[in-house]
This record gives C-alpha cells, sequence and structure tokens, in this order.
C-alpha cells in the first residue's frame, strides 16, 4: 500500500502562507485531535445522562477493561504505522495465555512461565515479520494465515480446556491498591502506562521510529534515502510480538484463566481502536496517544451504553459508525496534505 | 541560445588542463545475462561544472548513474574519486563518499515534514546521553539547520520549516530534494531529471538552484531530457547512447540538433572531434559534412 | 507489494499447496481410516457437531467415539466452522451421505437451514438424530436426544430465587449469542423457574456475552456499577458465569447461577465463585445417539420422539424443595 511521488505541478500555492501554524492549525492537524475530541463528547454525554458514570470508581473501571484491547492496540499500531495490518494479535495473545497458564499448572514457577510465553509471542512475531520481508507477501495475507494456524493450535493444545492460573507473578497485574485511600488502580494500569510511553518515545523521540513512520509513508522513498525497509518492518513485527505477550499478562491479570475461545474478535476490536484514533491504514500518519484515546472511546462506549441500559447490539452499531467516521476523516485530511 | 559554429573547427569540448577532474571513470561494463546495460563507458566531471548526461530512452544513463553511485556494481572498469580508485559496494557508499543523488522521483515521504525530511536516514542525535545512550533526535536542530540550508540555498517560497512535503507544489517539493542532496553532497550532486513534472516558473527555479550549488563549489550531473534547459545551464555535455559515452560536448560548440544527432547516432564524433553524418547507424562515411552553419536553433 | 521476484514465487507456491493440503485433511475430520461404508462389516455413523473449538462439543464427540469403539462402529465426525455455521454442516451432511453412512447424528447450528440436507439423507434412508439442538420443526429429523433446556433453565431460576431467600430480586440476565434456540429455552426457562417475565421490574440489566467470559466480565462490571444492588445473576453458560463471577469477585450476597455441568464450571461451584450450575450429559447423547444408530443397522428399528438425557442441578448449598446433588457427585459425572 505504497505509491511513489512523482510531483505533478498543483497550482502554486506557497504564496500567501502565513509564518508558522495557529495553534488552532497544529491541533486540529494533529492526529489525535479527533479521538480526543470524541472522548470528551462522549464522557460528558454520558456524565449528564447516567448518573452512574462519572465518578472515580467507574473511571477505574474503565481503565482496567481498556488494558488488553489496548495493548493490543498498541501492537496493532506499530504494524498499522507501517501500510500493514495485524489480523493475529489476539490469537498470538491467546495463546501466550494458554501456555503459560498451563506451564503454570505444572508447577513451573510463575516468572519463568510468563518469560517462555514472552518469547514465544516475540518469536511468532519475528515470523510474521519474516513473511512480509523476506517472501514480500502483503500483511494481511501473512497474518490471516497466522490467525488460521494459531487459532487451531491453541485449540489443539487446550484440547477443549480452560486453564486456571494461581501464581502470584502471572496474576500481578490484576492486584488492586488504593492511591489516596480512594483511586482503586491495579498494576496492570502502571505497566500498560510504562509500555505506552515507552512506545511514545520510541516512535517519537528516535530515528528507529522515525524510520517506521518514513516506510510507512513511502517504502520506496525510504530504501532511496538509505534507510533498511526491511530491517526496520522486521524489527517492528518483532516488538508487536512483544506487546502482545505484554498483553496476555494484562489478560490473565484481568481473568486468571486461560480459555482458548476467548477473544475471538480481539484483534478487529484492536483495529477499530487504531483506526479511531486516528492512524491511518495507509501507512506514515498517526501514533500512540491516538490509539490510547481510540481505546478508550471503545471502552467508554461499552461501558457508558450499558449502564444507559441501552441494547448491546446497538453498541456495536455505535462503534461501526465511529469507525466509518474516523476513516472518512482520515481521508479527507489526507486529500488535503497531498 | 547556442552559435552554430561557421567553421569547421573540433566540435569536442576542449579540455582545460587546470580544472580538476572529480568523478572518473573509465571502461565501466554491466551485464545481465545477454543484455548488455553498459557497454564499455567513460564518464568524466570536473570541479565547478554542470555535466548534463543526456541519451534517449534506453540509451544507458540510468545504469550509469547506478554504477557511480553504488546501487550497481560493475563488472569491470575502474571509478576513480579526486583521481583515487573507489570501489562503491552499496548506495551508503557513496554517500559515504559525499556523493548525494536527486531522484526523479524525489525519495520524499509525503506526511512528514520538510526538517523531516532533509534529516531523513541520517538524523541528528542530541548532545550527550539523551543521544548516544537512549537515541534520541534532536528536533530542535535539525529544524535550525533546515531552515539554514534552505535560506542558504536561497529557496523563499518555503516559509515553514514544519510543512508537511505533501501539502508543498511540485517545485517546492524539489527544491526541498536538491536541498537535501546539497546539505550532504560535499563532493557530486546528481539529478534525475528534476524539472521533467514541474511548470516554467517552477523549473526556472529549480536551475537557479542548480547554478548556485555549482558556484558553492560542488560539481553537478544533470539528467535531463530537456534541450533547452541543458543548453542554458549546463558546462559540458555528456551524450549517452548504446550504454556508453559517445561524445562530450559544450553549448558552444555544438547546435541543439546536433547533440540530438549524437544522441539518435544521426551522427557520430569523430576521432579528431568533428561530428560525422552516418548513413548507417555503426558505419560513418568517410566524407565530413558540413556544419550547417545557417541552420536555426532549436 | 508488487510483482514478486521469480524465485520468491517458488516458496509461496509450496506453502500455498501444503496449506491447501493441510485445510483438506483437517476440513474432513475423519474418524477412521477408510472412507468405505461398509469396511468389513462395521456399522458407519456420521457425527456433525456445530464446531470443534466449543469443549462442550469436543466431549461428545470423544464420548461418540468411545461408544463406537465400544460397540465395534465406525465413527466420522465433522463439524461447521464456527457457531452458526449453516453451509458447513449441510456440506457434512452429504459428505456423510456419499460416505454410506447408516446414520447421522447432528448438533444443528440453524435449526431450520438444515431440513434439506436432512431430507434428502433420511430419503436415502439413513437415520438421522439430533444431538443437543432440536430441529425446529422437530418432526424433520428421527428423533431428538437432548438436554430439555428450558427444565434446565427453570432449575437455574428456581434455585437462585429461592438461594436469594427473603431478598428483593435484583437480576441481571446474561445471555449468549442472539437467535440460538439453546439461548432462548434457557433464558426461557431461567425466567419462569425465577418467577418473572421478560418485562419484569426485577430485571435490572441484560447483555450478550456470546459465552466469552471477558465479554460477561465486561458487561457484569457495567451493570454492576450502574446499580450496586444487584444480587442475583443467570448465564448462559460456565464460562460466561465465570467471567461474572471475577466481576464480582470481592462482593458478597449475589447469586450466580449456570448450566452445563463442565468440569471446570463444577471445580468453580466447589470453590465458590458461583452457587449452581445444572449439568448436561452430553456423554449420554452421544452414547444414546450411538447406540441408536448401531441398533437400527440391526434392527432396523428407529427411535422417535425427544429424549430428554436430562440435567442435574448441582450446588455444595442446597435449598429445600429442590433436587440437588453436591459438587463431588458432580465431579465424578462431569464432562470435560
Amino acid at each position: 500500500m505504497t505509491t511513489t511521488h512523482t510531483s505533478p505541478a498543483p497550482p502554486e500555492a506557497s504564496a500567501a502562507r502565513p509564518p508558522g501554524k495557529t495553534l488552532l492549525a497544529r491541533l486540529i492537524g494533529n492526529a489525535a485531535a479527533g479521538p480526543l475530541a470524541a472522548l470528551v463528547i462522549a464522557v460528558v454525554v454520558f456524565a449528564l445522562t447516567t448518573d452512574t458514570f462519572f465518578n472515580l470508581d467507574n473511571g477505574s473501571l474503565i481503565v482496567e477493561q481498556f488494558l488488553v484491547v489496548g495493548t493490543l492496540a498498541l501492537g496493532q499500531t506499530l504494524i498499522i504505522l507501517t501500510a500493514g495490518i495485524d489480523l493475529a494479535n489476539a490469537a498470538i495473545m491467546v495463546l501466550g495465555t494458554l501456555v503459560i497458564a498451563k506451564l503454570g499448572q505444572h508447577s513451573m514457577p510463575g516468572g519463568l512461565a510468563l518469560l517462555v510465553g514472552v518469547l514465544l509471542c516475540t518469536a511468532i512475531g519475528a515470523v510474521s515479520g519474516t513473511l512480509v520481508t523476506r517472501l514480500r507477501l502483503p500483511p494481511f495475507i501473512v497474518t490471516l494465515g497466522v490467525l488460521s494456524v494459531l487459532t487451531a493450535t491453541g485449540q489443539l493444545f487446550a484440547n477443549g480446556e480452560s486453564f486456571a492460573v494461581t501464581s502470584g507473578v502471572l496474576t500481578f497485574l490484576g492486584k488492586r491498591s488504593y492511591l489516596f485511600g480512594q483511586i482503586e488502580v491495579t498494576n496492570g494500569m502502571g505497566v500498560a502506562i510504562v509500555l505506552i510511553v515507552g512506545l511514545w518515545f520510541l516512535l517519537t523521540q528516535t530515528s528507529w521510529g522515525r524510520n517506521v513512520y518514513a516506510v510507512g509513508d513511502d517504502e520506496e522513498a525510504a530504501r532511496l534515502t538509505g534507510i533498511n525497509t526491511r530491517r526496520t518492518l522486521l524489527s517492528v513485527y518483532v516488538l508487536a510480538g512483544f506487546v502482545y505477550a505484554i498483553a496476555a499478562w494484562q489478560a490473565l491479570g484481568r481473568i486468571p484463566n486461560a480459555d482458548p475461545n476467548a477473544f475471538q474478535t480481539g484483534n478487529l476490536d484492536s483495529i477499530t481502536a487504531v483506526v479511531i484514533g486516528g492512524t491511518s491504514l495507509f501507512g506514515g500518519r498517526g501514533g500512540i496517544p491516538g490509539t490510547v484515546l481510540g481505546a478508550l472511546v471503545v471502552t467508554v462506549l461499552t461501558n457508558g451504553l450499558t449502564q444507559a441500559g441501552i441494547d448491546s447490539l446497538y453498541q456495536q452499531v455505535a462503534t461501526g459508525i465511529l469507525v466509518i467516521v474516523a476513516v472518512a476523516v482520515d481521508r479527507v485530511v489526507r486529500r488535503r496534505a497531498a | 541560445m547556442n552559435q552554430p559554429r561557421s567553421d569547421a573547427a573540433s566540435a569536442q569540448a576542449p579540455a582545460p588542463p587546470t580544472a580538476d577532474v572529480v568523478m572518473r571513470a573509465s571502461g565501466l561494463v554491466k551485464r545481465y545475462g545477454n543484455v548488455v546495460a553498459i557497454n564499455e563507458s567513460d564518464f568524466e566531471i570536473r570541479a565547478g561544472e554542470v555535466l548534463a548526461v543526456v541519451g534517449d530512452n534506453g540509451a544507458g544513463k540510468s545504469s550509469l548513474i547506478k554504477a557511480l553511485t553504488g546501487a550497481l556494481v560493475p563488472d569491470a572498469g575502474t571509478v576513480e574519486l579526486d583521481g583515487r580508485p573507489v570501489h562503491f559496494h552499496g548506495p551508503r557508499d557513496a554517500r559515504a563518499a559525499g556523493i548525494e543523488t536527486v531522484y526523479q522521483t524525489l525519495a520524499v515521504a509525503p506526511q512528514m515534514d520538510i526538517a523531516t525530511n532533509l534529516f531523513l536516514g541520517r538524523p541528528l542525535r542530541r548532545e550527550g546521553f539523551l543521544g548516544s545512550g537512549l537515541r534520541m533526535l534532536d528536533h530542535k536542530r535539525m529544524r535550525a539547520q533546515a531552515a539554514e540550508q534552505l535560506d542558504r540555498l536561497g529557496i523563499a517560497t518555503i516559509q515553514d520549516i514544519t510543512q508537511l512535503v505533501g501539502t508543498l507544489s511540485g517545485g517546492q517539493r524539489q527544491a526541498v530534494a536538491v536541498a537535501r542532496a546539497a546539505m550532504f553532497g560535499t563532493r557530486l550532486i546528481i539529478m534525475d531529471e528534476p524539472t521533467a513534472a514541474l511548470g516554467v516558473r517552477e523549473s526556472r527555479q529549480v536551475l537557479d538552484l542548480i547554478a548556485r550549488i555549482r558556484d558553492r563549489g560542488v560539481p553537478v550531473v544533470l539528467i535531463s531530457h530537456d534541450m533547452p534547459q541543458v543548453f542554458e545551464i549546463a558546462d559540458r555535455i555528456h551524450v549517452h547512447r548504446l550504454g556508453r559515452r559517445v561524445a562530450v560536448v559544450t553549448p558552444r560548440t555544438c547546435t541543439m540538433t546536433e547533440v540530438v544527432g549524437l544522441m539518435t547516432g544521426a551522427l557520430q564524433m569523430g576521432a579528431d572531434g568533428t561530428l560525422l553524418e552516418s548513413t548507417t547507424q555503426h558505419m560513418p562515411e568517410e566524407r565530413p559534412a558540413s556544419h550547417h552553419p545557417s541552420e536555426s536553433p532549436e | 507489494m508488487g510483482h514478486l521476484r521469480l524465485p520468491a514465487r517458488v516458496p509461496v507456491i509450496a506453502v500455498a499447496g501444503a496449506a491447501l493440503l493441510v485445510a483438506g485433511c483437517t476440513s474432513t475430520k475423519s474418524g477412521g481410516s477408510d472412507t468405505s461404508a461398509s469396511s468389513g462389516g462395521k456399522v458407519s455413523i456420521g457425527l456433525v457437531t456445530k464446531t470443534n473449538s466449543n469443549p462442550y462439543f469436543v466431549k461428545l464427540r470423544e464420548s461418540a467415539q468411545a461408544e463406537a469403539d465400544a460397540k465395534g462402529a465406525k465413527l466420522i465426525a465433522l463439524a461447521g466452522k464456527f457457531d452458526g455455521d449453516n453451509q458447513g454442516q449441510v456440506d457434512a451432511i452429504n459428505n456423510l451421505v456419499t460416505q454410506g453412512v447408516k446414520g447421522i447424528l447432528i448438533t444443528p447450528s440453524n435449526s431450520t437451514g438444515v431440513l434439506g440436507a436432512i431430507k434428502a439423507a433420511r430419503d436415502k434412508g439413513i437415520l438421522v438424530i439430533a444431538l443437543d439442538t432440536a430441529t425446529d420443526p422437530a418432526s424433520a429429523v428421527d428423533a431428538t436426544y437432548a438436554t430439555d433446556n428450558e427444565a434446565a433453565g427453570v432449575k437455574q431460576g428456581k434455585y437462585v430465587k429461592a438461594a436469594l431467600g427473603s431478598k428483593k430480586p435484583a437480576v441481571v440476565l446474561l445471555d449468549g449469542t442472539p437467535g440460538s434456540t439453546v439461548d432462548d429455552l434457557r433464558h426461557k426457562g431461567f425466567l419462569e423457574g425465577f418467577g418473572i417475565t421478560g418485562s419484569s421490574s426485577e430485571i435490572k440489566g441484560t447483555a450478550v456475552t456470546n459465552g466469552d467470559q471477558t465479554k460477561a466480565q465486561t458487561a457484569m462490571e457495567n451493570l454492576y456499577q450502574r446499580d450496586h444492588g444487584i444480587n442475583a445473576v443467570y448465564t448462559i453458560n460456565e464460562p460466561a458465569a465465570a467471567g461474572a463471577a471475577q466481576a464480582l469477585s470481592g462482593k458478597t450476597g449475589v447469586v450466580i447461577g449456570s448450566i452445563d455441568g463442565s468440569c471446570t464450571g463444577v471445580g468453580n461451584v466447589k470453590s465458590g465463585k458461583f452457587a449452581a450450575t445444572v449439568m448436561q450429559f452430553p456423554k449420554k447423547m452421544a452414547q444414546d445417539g450411538v447406540d441408536a444408530v448401531v441398533n437400527f443397522a440391526k434392527t432396523n428399528k428407529k427411535p422417535s420422539g425427544f429424549v430428554d438425557t436430562g440435567s442435574q442441578l448441582i450446588t455444595d448449598k442446597p435449598v429445600s424443595g429442590l433436587d440437588s446433588k453436591d459438587t463431588a457427585w458432580g465431579l465424578k459425572n462431569c464432562w470435560g
């Protein structure tokens, strides 16, 4: 999904360009502005219409509900930024939870089981990345294949059972504590914050991050400027695999039971969050803050609509409409920019 | 623009012995199976000049340029930079030697800003631990240097360094690509069809840019199909045909028609530098042709 | 994503070919070795479950396989690709017919969509029995061996109501997938057993969970956030109950009921995660189904009607007036 730009000559438009952009222009131009606005609107509407919504308890609850799909969405962001897509992320995560839980049941220390899970998910990411960079297969196809293989693998591995988890390390992210005695927080939130900041830093403050955006924006241009596009792409898939392992850890913290049938729509949910967050499916635009906001929007919608007594199916309609709007806005912005 | 010669003096470019040769290639060969992309070609560019490389489609100009910039490793022949032989195994080697290319597709990332594009692939890192340990980028310094570079090249039409390159006009985008090459091109800059997609005014700006780069002391290789522009800006013209250099002329010693003739093979450069008509492609007749003094310029 | 370089095409074709081969082998998951019907005089029985992934159907298949082996019959087990994959089951039935099976046992994903294929099979003299889920109409098959899902729902409803004692009920209904007959029957039964209707004020919220533990957890958290007074929860199956229990962990006074009778589920009743579950007997369904086909092959007698394979309330906190068995019994008779 790359294009080469052979500069056709649009009319000379530089004549009256103001020196520097106004704050408003910069805000609107920022890819995260849309989802932020959506989030604010959703929160305000629910706060006004549902009296159980706007309080600290529910705030904590929303963040807890955000954790797993949000983490999946972080990994998905990396891949979508390179103009790819990952249909297998939830399947990788679920297989991770199954392996970790089963090893834990066979009296492997929790920390070690977790490490094995991390290595497994990262290795699967490396396989996907290798297929994309070496065989030059489209990410959609590669991850679709990986999805099928891993879903079946998970079912075969679990043989119809689910595995309970008891180790303290494995359920660590679900452990609760209270800030200022009032605000309920979990260790999972802390890990999520670290992951979010870390990924944001990598993407915006390092040359690796620049290269990721460049490869997604115009892979050929990136290659011509000397960027090792293959290595960059591979590293993206490997890092995403690692992120999915963290998502598995978060999942076990949320509910200490690894179920092969869980998160069957996790891949689409994560893509929804990324797209609503303003990251372009065509690559090169968007980022971590947008995804976090997008995932929060989806979580808030589910949380608020349920509390407002609205049928689950309408929640799906609302989310679907949001996705279409988000993609449409992205296209309009892109056309303006090009 | 060009003065047709009225006497039968040599059309070949004179060789001022004092001009330094920046880059020279001799006997380059590159084959792909049965296809000969570079057929024992020579190449030479001197300090402070604009050398135009002209040739018909399929003449092999791109292959020659790729061999000079490391995008292609020749099967035989030598390449010398400042008199010393060099062997480029990839584009990075050439860039490290100070040879920069402005591609026909520009190779800019449209959703990134000008400063980022100027430093694409070789960004500046922060001082100290932040840069070496955390590998943090120095956005401020890159923006400052980018603005400075645009100023130095006299690119006045771009005011906001944080603009996305995709929002620029074709000529401005070209200017960004040229500015990038000029920033890192310390020995040689190669431009592939820089004005092909531009209108008259923007082409003019690019030509001025090229002149300014030359005046700063960096030689420029200009691949172009646009004869009037070539004749306006080039100091010498390298004519490429069938995978090799068939002639080096100057705008003063040759007319556009003659250059075109050399490109197509209708004319050939004789050993003494005279232009000969060829009735067939490969066998020039003995009789020298007249130089059409009354021919009107293109 | 442009053209593939020539050398790269070869591994792609090889990989694609291998994948097709594997897919071809697994999509017709064969319980036996060859596909000829009367190989060595063995009775061939076809089994078509909704999916291969739901543990319930995994156990159903395993029980059927065990019974077929015990009775010297051959089992060919196929399945749809997902819950609701009607076309997959239709294809499976046709596949079994060409393989010349004596009888087909099916858990229909779509109670009306398979009727055509079933009729075609019965017209050829093949015995068709519905397991676990009825067709609509039920007379489309020769016999149905299933849990009376409505009765099971009634049991869950009666228990939860009784366990509340004298407290005013505030009920949450966590449903499975809309449109599933099993869902509808259990939901209906629960309301009946509980003594309320769909529009009763005692119902404080409902949610669609697709039987998924995480969706149930999220829905339960949100519904509880809306109303901290909730004290009774209906769940469609045990994974949903596990999710609801996780959402309510640490909170007391909420009675959670469930249906299914998996060993994991019974274990959760034992550990107190939820108060009670209603056990189904897929093993019995499978066994009875296999036996019926074997019998048909021998005596040409067809079974008929609806055979309730039973449901049993399992709880460690019995209430008077309701028959229940404890979790020790439950763990001995559970599936999974």
